[in-house]
């Protein structure tokens, strides 16, 4: 494991570009822990200051330090990437392993399912969740109801593996050495699945990370929790670009797009190195 | 033909399956909350203006009866099918009397309009640049291409536009940056009027083309990259076919196929961006009238909303999915 790691840090660039990216943004968001203010203090230094030493990102209208609101923003939106992905790769694994496997009908209902949520508008679904929660919306909810809608696009691609699985011989071997089905799923085909699930998450924490950003520059999430997107909100709010307030949105933009093109870059990167004709294209070149 | 009657029937029932979790995600998800949510959009819909009492008591009746909060959970489930079907969500609330399926009406063509281009030109830029890099895969300016476009990708459609709008609000200020046409000017089919459309659509149709153009690329080109390696391809190659008859029908027309079921599947994420343009950009559609709806508490027409786009994007999906055979021959046999 670590070194195929060293061998795609060394000769993929697209992940050691990713792996950078990401570190930066993690230790922004670890610096959190050692930040001297409160997220939700306002008036805590003097409003509206630019860059500058030694508030390094420029003070907010409402009197909070761009730097380590940021820290906590994108703690809290990366964390919130995961969740949804972590709930949604359970989901996924299940229903992909199992209609891969059973085939038949069983197949032919888990993806009508499948396919339903792939078309699904997600966004009025979404705004409709948070237009009758109102008050009581949490970030905990809000991911919970992200991950059930989330999962299908990839469980689509675990089962295509999943059939092929289920053909080869291994997988009869299992079966005639009494192997239970879920022992055969869990044991014996999932760790041909892992890779794929580890590239699908970058996707999906992206995917949630920028619904989340999107629905809370609407106001449409808990906006009481910093994240990359209550902070724009609430720059928006004091109508920071008009004010010349450009620092309080241009950073949590340039962070969060540092976020996506790091998680992206790992993303492509992982899915041509699972991908044996790529890899094999390269070689060529 | 016979087959491809079964193959329509066939999709036909995803259609129905596909709006009928669709619709029950949504009576879930309106009927799970533990708010009275009848007095709640009372509340925010009456907080701006003077109301009259008389008005208000109209409000709840016809909210008691939309949200069909009378009787068991069976008959408040049959009444919510029963509007979804007839489309009739009742008056709207923040512009009382008004019916919400003509505010609907209105804004439909806004945002369709809006998704046709946008989706157009994305499917088809991508697909060609995507296969022309696949194809050519040592031309330095197609790869300069690729990384641009592979870069807008990942970023929010937020973004985008908030970019967009900076650059073309404030730092060049060419074109118009709010509205779907000039506001005092008649609407019709006059030429004026038309290029108004066109200008202000513009930049929402740009944000919308920057991002989703990155997955069309992708997914063309690896497809295309596999599909130069197959036999045949190499055998055309060395019996002299034209390189760009190759690309056309023995390259291009294969990788195709995919990416028509692509169309069909990101139709659901094309919408949801397209909400969000439409509110960066002040644009008079569906997501507009929806953020706006949220904001006024406004619940017969958010429902109504997201009723009117699950059916839309079905619908489309649907219709995607009848046009399919029509390039892949396959279909129908199987």
């Amino acid at each position: 494991m670590l070194k195929i790691l060293r061998d795609l840090l060394r000769h993929n660039r697209g992940f050691a570009g990713g792996v950078f990216l990401l570190g930066f943004v993690l230790s922004i968001a670890a610096l959190s822990f050692v930040s001297p203010y409160n997220p939700l203090d306002s008036y805590v230094v003097p409003p509206d200051m630019p860059p500058g030493w030694p508030h390094v990102l420029g003070t907010t209208s409402r009197g909070q330090d761009v730097f380590w609101m940021l820290t906590f923003a994108i703690r809290n939106t990366l964390a919130f990437g995961l969740l949804v992905a972590l709930i949604s790769r359970v989901l996924s694994l299940v229903i992909g392993l199992v209609a891969g496997y059973a085939g038949g009908w069983v197949d032919r209902l888990l993806m009508s399912i499948n396919d339903t949520f792939i078309v699904i508008p997600l966004f009025p679904i979404l705004v409709l969740f948070y237009f009758v929660m109102r008050d009581k919306m949490s970030w905990v909810a809000l991911a919970g109801v992200m991950a059930c809608l989330g999962w299908a696009y990839d469980a689509r691609l675990i089962r295509s593996v999943a059939m092929s699985l289920r053909t080869r011989e291994f997988t009869e071997t299992s079966i005639f050495s009494g192997m239970s089905v879920p022992q055969i799923l869990v044991k014996e085909h999932l760790p041909y699945v892992l890779p794929i699930v580890f590239s699908t998450t970058m996707n999906n924490i992206n995917w949630s990370i920028g619904l989340e950003v999107t629905l809370s520059v609407l106001g449409f999430t808990d906006i009481n929790t910093p994240t990359i997107g209550s902070m724009i909100y609430w720059a928006n709010q004091h109508t920071a670009m008009v004010a010349g307030v450009w620092w309080w949105i241009a950073f949590p933009v340039a962070l969060v797009i540092m976020t996506f093109l790091g998680l992206f870059l790992l993303a492509v990167s992982m899915n041509e190195f699972i991908d044996p004709r790529s890899r094999l294209g390269r070689g060529k070149e | 033909m016979k087959s491809y009657a079964a193959y329509l029937l066939r999709r036909f029932g995803q259609f129905v399956l596909v709006m009928f979790i669709g619709m029950n995600v949504a009576f879930v998800v309106t009927h799970a909350t533990p708010i009275d949510p009848v007095e709640q959009s009372i509340a925010a819909a009456t907080s701006f203006g003077s109301t009259s009492p008389e008005a208000i008591a109209m409000m709840r009746e016809s909210l008691r009866e939309l949200y069909g909060l009378q009787g068991g959970i069976w008959e408040q489930y049959v009444g919510f099918w029963k509007r979804v079907v007839v489309l009739d969500f009742g008056p709207s609330l923040s512009a009382f009397p008004t019916p919400v399926s003509t505010l609907i009406w209105r804004a439909l063509p806004w945002t369709v309009g809006l998704l046709l281009v946008s989706t157009a030109i994305t499917w088809v830029l991508g697909n060609l640049l995507g296969g022309l890099a696949g194809y050519l895969h040592n031309n330095r300016t197609l790869n300069v291409t690729g990384l641009l476009v592979m870069g807008f990708h990942p970023i929010p459609y937020y973004i985008v536009a908030l970019l967009l709008l900076i650059v073309f609000g404030y730092v060049w200020p060419v074109l118009p940056i709010t509205g779907g046409a000039q506001m005092n000017m008649a609407r019709g089919w006059n030429f004026d009027f038309v290029v108004s459309v066109v200008k202000h659509s513009v930049l929402p149709v740009l944000s919308l083309v920057m991002v989703g153009l990155g997955g069309w690329f992708m997914g063309m080109r690896s497809l295309v990259s596999n599909i130069v390696s197959e036999d045949y391809v190499v055998y055309a190659e060395l019996g002299g076919v034209a390189k760009s008859r190759i690309l056309r029908s023995y390259v291009m027309r294969n990788a195709l196929v995919p990416q028509v079921t692509g169309l069909a599947m990101s139709l659901g994420g094309i919408f949801n961006g397209a909400i969000i343009t439409e509110q960066v950009f002040g644009y008079p559609g569906i997501g507009a009238l929806m953020i706006d709806a949220v904001h006024a508490g406004d619940y017969s027409l958010v429902l109504g909303l997201t009723s009117v786009s699950i059916v839309a994007v079905s619908a489309a999906v649907l219709l995607i999915d009848m046009l399919y055979p029509l390039l892949d021959p396959r279909v129908k046999l199987a």
